[in-house]
Protein backbone atom coordinates (compact mmCIF):
# COMPACT_ATOMS: atom_id res chain seq x y z
CA UNK A 1 0.00 0.00 0.00
CA UNK A 2 2.74 2.34 1.15
CA UNK A 3 4.64 1.29 -2.28
CA UNK A 4 1.62 2.32 -4.26
CA UNK A 5 1.35 5.81 -2.94
CA UNK A 6 5.23 6.88 -3.13
CA UNK A 7 4.96 5.89 -7.03
CA UNK A 8 1.44 7.93 -7.41
CA UNK A 9 3.89 10.67 -6.00
CA UNK A 10 6.64 10.16 -8.09
CA UNK A 11 4.50 10.11 -11.13
CA UNK A 12 2.46 13.46 -10.01
CA UNK A 13 5.62 15.56 -9.94
CA UNK A 14 7.10 14.00 -12.74
CA UNK A 15 4.00 15.21 -14.71
CA UNK A 16 4.92 18.64 -13.40
CA UNK A 17 8.47 18.71 -14.18
CA UNK A 18 7.42 17.59 -17.96
CA UNK A 19 4.98 19.79 -17.70
CA UNK A 20 7.11 23.13 -16.24
CA UNK A 21 10.20 21.71 -18.78
CA UNK A 22 8.25 21.61 -21.95
CA UNK A 23 6.85 25.45 -21.88
CA UNK A 24 8.62 28.13 -23.51
CA UNK A 25 9.02 31.48 -22.44
CA UNK A 26 7.62 34.89 -23.72
CA UNK A 27 9.36 36.89 -21.17
CA UNK A 28 11.21 39.87 -22.68
CA UNK A 29 14.83 39.88 -23.29
CA UNK A 30 16.71 42.64 -22.11
CA UNK A 31 20.34 42.90 -22.41
CA UNK A 32 21.99 45.70 -21.05
CA UNK A 33 19.45 48.18 -22.18
CA UNK A 34 18.36 46.48 -25.74
CA UNK A 35 15.25 44.64 -26.29
CA UNK A 36 15.22 41.79 -28.32
CA UNK A 37 12.88 40.07 -29.50
CA UNK A 38 12.48 36.83 -29.03
CA UNK A 39 9.02 35.91 -31.16
CA UNK A 40 7.88 37.27 -34.57
CA UNK A 41 5.12 36.55 -36.93
CA UNK A 42 6.26 33.56 -39.28
CA UNK A 43 6.69 34.40 -42.86
CA UNK A 44 3.81 33.24 -45.04
CA UNK A 45 5.93 30.40 -46.72
CA UNK A 46 6.41 28.56 -43.37
CA UNK A 47 4.49 26.32 -42.07
CA UNK A 48 4.71 27.32 -38.32
CA UNK A 49 2.84 30.66 -36.96
CA UNK A 50 5.42 31.80 -34.82
CA UNK A 51 9.47 31.99 -35.10
CA UNK A 52 10.92 31.88 -31.55
CA UNK A 53 14.47 32.40 -30.72
CA UNK A 54 16.58 29.34 -28.87
CA UNK A 55 16.95 31.74 -25.52
CA UNK A 56 13.04 31.07 -25.27
CA UNK A 57 13.29 27.42 -24.55
CA UNK A 58 16.56 27.35 -22.40
CA UNK A 59 15.89 26.97 -18.53
CA UNK A 60 16.07 29.96 -16.41
CA UNK A 61 19.41 29.92 -15.46
CA UNK A 62 21.05 29.58 -18.70
CA UNK A 63 18.43 32.42 -19.89
CA UNK A 64 19.80 34.83 -16.99
CA UNK A 65 23.54 34.33 -18.14
CA UNK A 66 22.34 35.73 -21.56
CA UNK A 67 20.97 38.84 -19.80
CA UNK A 68 24.13 40.25 -18.41
CA UNK A 69 26.92 40.62 -20.61
CA UNK A 70 29.51 40.19 -17.27
CA UNK A 71 27.76 36.62 -16.80
CA UNK A 72 27.58 35.58 -20.49
CA UNK A 73 30.70 33.83 -20.84
CA UNK A 74 30.29 34.07 -24.44
CA UNK A 75 31.93 37.92 -24.27
CA UNK A 76 35.31 36.19 -23.10
CA UNK A 77 35.91 35.42 -26.59
CA UNK A 78 34.35 39.33 -27.58
CA UNK A 79 37.14 40.78 -25.38
CA UNK A 80 40.07 38.35 -27.17
CA UNK A 81 38.45 39.46 -30.64
CA UNK A 82 39.19 42.77 -29.65
CA UNK A 83 42.31 42.26 -28.97
CA UNK A 84 43.10 40.72 -32.46
CA UNK A 85 41.31 43.33 -33.89
CA UNK A 86 44.17 45.60 -33.19
CA UNK A 87 46.52 42.57 -33.76
CA UNK A 88 48.81 43.43 -36.76
CA UNK A 89 49.03 40.31 -39.13
CA UNK A 90 50.29 39.84 -42.52
CA UNK A 91 52.40 40.97 -45.51
CA UNK A 92 50.74 44.51 -45.57
CA UNK A 93 51.51 45.54 -41.77
CA UNK A 94 47.96 46.22 -41.12
CA UNK A 95 45.35 45.04 -38.41
CA UNK A 96 41.55 45.49 -38.44
CA UNK A 97 41.91 49.23 -37.18
CA UNK A 98 43.96 50.08 -39.63
CA UNK A 99 41.38 50.37 -42.49
CA UNK A 100 38.11 50.30 -39.49
CA UNK A 101 38.82 53.20 -38.42
CA UNK A 102 35.49 53.43 -36.67
CA UNK A 103 35.96 50.18 -34.61
CA UNK A 104 33.94 47.19 -34.72
CA UNK A 105 30.89 49.27 -34.20
CA UNK A 106 31.21 50.17 -38.38
CA UNK A 107 29.81 46.86 -38.61
CA UNK A 108 26.02 47.60 -37.33
CA UNK A 109 23.51 45.63 -38.73
CA UNK A 110 25.67 43.35 -41.17
CA UNK A 111 24.94 40.15 -38.86
CA UNK A 112 21.15 40.69 -39.82
CA UNK A 113 21.60 40.42 -43.48
CA UNK A 114 23.72 37.80 -43.97
CA UNK A 115 24.43 35.72 -45.77
CA UNK A 116 23.90 38.34 -48.28
CA UNK A 117 24.83 38.17 -52.50
CA UNK A 118 28.09 40.41 -53.00
CA UNK A 119 28.23 42.10 -56.00
CA UNK A 120 31.12 43.29 -56.18
CA UNK A 121 32.56 39.68 -55.22
CA UNK A 122 29.77 38.03 -57.70
CA UNK A 123 28.86 35.33 -54.71
CA UNK A 124 26.99 34.76 -51.80
CA UNK A 125 29.20 35.97 -48.90
CA UNK A 126 28.30 35.04 -45.23
CA UNK A 127 31.03 36.87 -42.60
CA UNK A 128 33.74 34.40 -42.20
CA UNK A 129 33.90 35.36 -45.91
CA UNK A 130 34.25 38.90 -45.10
CA UNK A 131 36.49 39.11 -42.32
CA UNK A 132 39.06 36.11 -44.80
CA UNK A 133 38.19 38.43 -47.68
CA UNK A 134 39.26 41.44 -45.61
CA UNK A 135 42.37 39.43 -44.09
CA UNK A 136 43.31 38.39 -47.40
CA UNK A 137 43.32 41.27 -49.88
CA UNK A 138 44.05 43.81 -47.61
CA UNK A 139 46.45 42.33 -44.47
CA UNK A 140 48.04 40.34 -46.97
CA UNK A 141 47.70 37.76 -44.05
CA UNK A 142 46.67 33.74 -44.02
CA UNK A 143 43.25 33.44 -43.89
CA UNK A 144 41.69 31.80 -40.67
CA UNK A 145 40.19 28.42 -40.70
CA UNK A 146 36.36 28.26 -40.35
CA UNK A 147 34.50 27.09 -37.04
CA UNK A 148 37.95 27.98 -35.22
CA UNK A 149 38.62 30.17 -31.92
CA UNK A 150 40.04 32.93 -33.65
CA UNK A 151 37.38 33.34 -35.99
CA UNK A 152 34.55 32.64 -34.23
CA UNK A 153 35.16 35.21 -31.50
CA UNK A 154 36.01 37.82 -34.34
CA UNK A 155 32.57 36.65 -35.80
CA UNK A 156 31.06 37.29 -32.44
CA UNK A 157 32.74 40.23 -31.89
CA UNK A 158 31.27 42.17 -35.29
CA UNK A 159 27.83 39.93 -34.56
CA UNK A 160 27.82 42.21 -31.09
CA UNK A 161 27.70 45.70 -33.13
CA UNK A 162 24.35 43.88 -34.32
CA UNK A 163 22.60 43.00 -31.41
CA UNK A 164 18.94 43.33 -30.52
CA UNK A 165 18.63 44.88 -34.87
CA UNK A 166 15.90 42.76 -36.78
CA UNK A 167 16.84 39.97 -38.96
CA UNK A 168 16.01 40.52 -42.31
CA UNK A 169 17.50 38.23 -44.68
CA UNK A 170 17.00 38.53 -48.58
CA UNK A 171 15.41 35.06 -50.31
CA UNK A 172 14.97 36.09 -53.69
CA UNK A 173 17.10 37.17 -56.68
CA UNK A 174 20.28 35.93 -57.15
CA UNK A 175 20.19 34.04 -53.66
CA UNK A 176 17.27 32.38 -54.87
CA UNK A 177 18.91 29.19 -56.01
CA UNK A 178 20.73 28.91 -52.96
CA UNK A 179 17.73 28.90 -50.63
CA UNK A 180 16.25 26.66 -52.68
CA UNK A 181 19.30 24.02 -52.30
CA UNK A 182 18.80 25.43 -48.68
CA UNK A 183 15.34 24.22 -48.46
CA UNK A 184 15.76 21.00 -50.03
CA UNK A 185 18.58 20.29 -47.34
CA UNK A 186 16.20 21.16 -44.59
CA UNK A 187 12.86 19.18 -45.79
CA UNK A 188 15.64 16.00 -46.88
CA UNK A 189 15.82 12.84 -44.55
CA UNK A 190 19.58 11.69 -44.17
CA UNK A 191 21.49 9.37 -41.98
CA UNK A 192 20.76 6.22 -39.85
CA UNK A 193 18.14 8.05 -38.02
CA UNK A 194 16.56 9.23 -41.09
CA UNK A 195 15.74 12.17 -40.18
CA UNK A 196 15.76 16.07 -41.79
CA UNK A 197 16.17 19.33 -40.00
CA UNK A 198 12.54 19.65 -39.97
CA UNK A 199 11.54 16.18 -37.99
CA UNK A 200 13.07 17.88 -35.10
CA UNK A 201 12.84 21.77 -35.45
CA UNK A 202 9.51 22.11 -37.24
CA UNK A 203 7.73 19.51 -36.61
CA UNK A 204 8.71 18.93 -32.90
CA UNK A 205 10.13 22.18 -31.36
CA UNK A 206 8.73 22.57 -27.95
CA UNK A 207 8.88 18.98 -27.53
CA UNK A 208 11.74 17.13 -25.29
CA UNK A 209 14.31 14.35 -27.29
CA UNK A 210 15.69 12.76 -24.01
CA UNK A 211 16.90 15.44 -22.26
CA UNK A 212 16.58 18.19 -24.12
CA UNK A 213 13.92 20.51 -24.91
CA UNK A 214 13.82 20.64 -29.20
CA UNK A 215 13.86 24.60 -30.54
CA UNK A 216 13.47 25.33 -33.42
CA UNK A 217 16.93 25.53 -34.51
CA UNK A 218 16.86 28.99 -35.06
CA UNK A 219 20.22 30.71 -36.02
CA UNK A 220 19.87 34.54 -34.91
CA UNK A 221 21.72 33.92 -31.62
CA UNK A 222 24.93 32.42 -33.39
CA UNK A 223 27.52 32.01 -32.71
CA UNK A 224 26.76 30.89 -29.54
CA UNK A 225 28.38 29.99 -26.40
CA UNK A 226 27.29 26.24 -25.68
CA UNK A 227 27.19 24.99 -21.42
CA UNK A 228 28.20 21.60 -23.39
CA UNK A 229 31.44 22.82 -24.56
CA UNK A 230 32.28 25.93 -22.90
CA UNK A 231 33.36 28.03 -26.02
CA UNK A 232 31.77 29.37 -29.03
CA UNK A 233 29.72 26.95 -31.54
CA UNK A 234 29.52 28.41 -35.18
CA UNK A 235 26.80 28.05 -37.22
CA UNK A 236 28.39 25.44 -39.52
CA UNK A 237 29.71 23.84 -36.62
CA UNK A 238 26.26 23.43 -35.48
CA UNK A 239 24.41 21.87 -38.67
CA UNK A 240 27.84 19.22 -38.11
CA UNK A 241 27.05 18.48 -35.04
CA UNK A 242 23.14 18.10 -35.66
CA UNK A 243 24.33 15.86 -38.69
CA UNK A 244 25.89 13.50 -36.79
CA UNK A 245 23.32 13.47 -33.97
CA UNK A 246 21.12 11.76 -36.62
CA UNK A 247 23.97 9.58 -37.71
CA UNK A 248 24.57 10.95 -41.13
CA UNK A 249 27.86 12.02 -42.84
CA UNK A 250 27.92 15.87 -42.43
CA UNK A 251 28.95 18.13 -45.24
CA UNK A 252 32.18 20.26 -44.48
CA UNK A 253 32.25 23.39 -42.34
CA UNK A 254 31.95 25.98 -45.42
CA UNK A 255 30.87 23.72 -48.35
CA UNK A 256 28.28 25.00 -50.66
CA UNK A 257 25.77 22.49 -49.04
CA UNK A 258 26.15 24.48 -45.51
CA UNK A 259 25.89 27.89 -46.82
CA UNK A 260 22.84 27.53 -48.69
CA UNK A 261 21.53 25.74 -45.56
CA UNK A 262 22.83 28.88 -43.45
CA UNK A 263 20.82 31.13 -45.79
CA UNK A 264 17.53 28.97 -45.78
CA UNK A 265 17.85 28.88 -42.12
CA UNK A 266 19.00 32.46 -41.32
CA UNK A 267 15.59 33.76 -43.40
CA UNK A 268 13.86 31.53 -41.41
CA UNK A 269 14.07 33.69 -38.59
CA UNK A 270 13.14 36.03 -40.37
CA UNK A 271 11.62 39.09 -37.60
CA UNK A 272 13.73 37.57 -34.90
CA UNK A 273 17.08 39.51 -33.50
CA UNK A 274 20.18 39.44 -33.78
CA UNK A 275 21.55 37.68 -30.31
CA UNK A 276 24.59 36.87 -30.73
CA UNK A 277 26.57 35.93 -28.54
CA UNK A 278 24.20 33.76 -27.61
CA UNK A 279 24.07 31.41 -24.50
CA UNK A 280 22.59 27.74 -25.11
CA UNK A 281 22.89 24.74 -23.11
CA UNK B 1 51.66 31.99 -19.55
CA UNK B 2 49.01 29.85 -20.51
CA UNK B 3 47.35 31.03 -24.30
CA UNK B 4 44.59 33.87 -24.01
CA UNK B 5 43.98 34.44 -20.44
CA UNK B 6 42.36 37.46 -19.57
CA UNK B 7 40.99 39.14 -16.75
CA UNK B 8 37.45 40.59 -16.55
CA UNK B 9 36.32 42.10 -13.31
CA UNK B 10 33.08 44.54 -12.56
CA UNK B 11 32.69 46.55 -9.28
CA UNK B 12 30.48 49.37 -9.16
CA UNK B 13 32.03 53.28 -10.07
CA UNK B 14 30.26 54.41 -6.33
CA UNK B 15 29.30 53.47 -3.44
CA UNK B 16 27.80 54.62 0.02
CA UNK B 17 30.05 54.00 2.84
CA UNK B 18 29.81 50.60 4.76
CA UNK B 19 27.17 49.19 2.32
CA UNK B 20 27.65 46.18 0.92
CA UNK B 21 27.96 45.53 -2.85
CA UNK B 22 28.61 42.89 -5.82
CA UNK B 23 31.83 42.31 -7.38
CA UNK B 24 32.28 40.35 -9.92
CA UNK B 25 35.21 38.47 -11.30
CA UNK B 26 35.58 36.34 -14.28
CA UNK B 27 39.49 34.94 -15.78
CA UNK B 28 39.08 33.32 -18.93
CA UNK B 29 41.74 30.48 -18.44
CA UNK B 30 41.45 26.54 -19.66
CA UNK B 31 41.88 24.84 -16.50
CA UNK B 32 43.37 22.09 -17.26
CA UNK B 33 42.63 19.78 -14.06
CA UNK B 34 46.02 17.34 -14.67
CA UNK B 35 43.47 14.03 -14.87
CA UNK B 36 42.96 13.81 -18.50
CA UNK B 37 45.04 12.29 -20.72
CA UNK B 38 46.08 13.08 -24.40
CA UNK B 39 45.35 10.79 -27.46
CA UNK B 40 48.90 9.28 -26.81
CA UNK B 41 47.61 7.91 -23.27
CA UNK B 42 50.12 10.63 -21.53
CA UNK B 43 48.98 12.70 -18.90
CA UNK B 44 48.22 15.77 -19.08
CA UNK B 45 50.20 18.22 -16.82
CA UNK B 46 47.67 20.26 -14.40
CA UNK B 47 47.44 23.96 -15.80
CA UNK B 48 45.08 25.74 -13.34
CA UNK B 49 44.60 29.11 -11.58
CA UNK B 50 45.59 27.97 -8.17
CA UNK B 51 44.77 31.37 -5.98
CA UNK B 52 42.72 34.18 -5.87
CA UNK B 53 42.92 37.38 -3.81
CA UNK B 54 41.52 40.90 -4.17
CA UNK B 55 43.00 43.70 -1.91
CA UNK B 56 41.68 47.53 -1.10
CA UNK B 57 44.21 49.85 -0.62
CA UNK B 58 46.50 47.42 0.33
CA UNK B 59 44.41 45.83 2.67
CA UNK B 60 43.16 42.14 2.36
CA UNK B 61 39.61 41.88 1.10
CA UNK B 62 39.24 37.79 0.24
CA UNK B 63 41.50 35.13 -0.68
CA UNK B 64 40.88 31.86 -2.25
CA UNK B 65 42.30 28.39 -3.67
CA UNK B 66 41.33 26.98 -6.65
CA UNK B 67 41.95 23.40 -7.16
CA UNK B 68 41.75 20.61 -9.84
CA UNK B 69 38.01 20.39 -10.13
CA UNK B 70 36.96 23.74 -10.93
CA UNK B 71 35.61 24.33 -14.26
CA UNK B 72 37.03 26.30 -16.83
CA UNK B 73 37.38 30.62 -17.08
CA UNK B 74 36.58 30.55 -13.05
CA UNK B 75 34.38 33.20 -12.49
CA UNK B 76 34.26 34.41 -8.63
CA UNK B 77 31.61 36.66 -6.76
CA UNK B 78 31.32 38.34 -3.65
CA UNK B 79 30.15 40.79 -1.42
CA UNK B 80 32.75 44.15 -0.12
CA UNK B 81 32.21 47.30 1.68
CA UNK B 82 34.40 50.08 2.03
CA UNK B 83 34.44 53.46 4.08
CA UNK B 84 36.82 55.51 1.66
CA UNK B 85 37.44 56.02 -1.59
CA UNK B 86 40.31 53.35 -3.12
CA UNK B 87 41.38 51.12 -5.85
CA UNK B 88 40.67 47.45 -5.48
CA UNK B 89 43.31 45.57 -6.51
CA UNK B 90 42.38 41.60 -8.01
CA UNK B 91 45.29 38.87 -8.49
CA UNK B 92 45.12 35.59 -10.14
CA UNK B 93 48.27 33.01 -9.64
CA UNK B 94 48.61 30.68 -12.16
CA UNK B 95 50.00 27.35 -11.94
CA UNK B 96 53.48 28.20 -14.22
CA UNK B 97 54.30 31.37 -11.63
CA UNK B 98 52.18 34.35 -14.17
CA UNK B 99 50.61 36.87 -12.38
CA UNK B 100 47.57 38.25 -13.86
CA UNK B 101 46.22 41.75 -12.45
CA UNK B 102 43.49 43.93 -12.66
CA UNK B 103 42.22 46.36 -10.79
CA UNK B 104 39.23 48.96 -10.46
CA UNK B 105 38.74 52.50 -8.53
CA UNK B 106 35.64 53.17 -6.33
CA UNK B 107 34.53 56.55 -5.20
CA UNK B 108 32.97 56.63 -1.83
CA UNK B 109 30.48 59.62 -1.61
Amino acid sequence: MKKFTLSATVAASLALFAGAATAQVTDALVVEGTTISTSAPAADWLDIDQVLSGWSFRTVETRALQMDDFDNPGMIFVDQAIDDWSTVDGTEGKSCSSCHTDGPEEFAGLRAELPRWDEAQGKMMNMEDYINLSRVEHMGAEPWKWAKPRMDAMVALISLQSRGMTINVAIDGPVADAWEQGREIYYTRVGQLDMSCANCHEDNYGNMIRADHLSQGQINGFPTYRLKNAKLNSTHARFSGCMKNIRAEPFAVGSEEFRALELYVASRGNGLSAEGPSVRN
Amino acid sequence: MADNVKPRVRVPRSAAAGEAFEIKTLISHKMESGQRKDSDGNPIPRSIINHFSCDFNGENVIQAALEGAISTNPYIQFEASVEESGTFTFTWQDDDGSEYTDSKDITVG
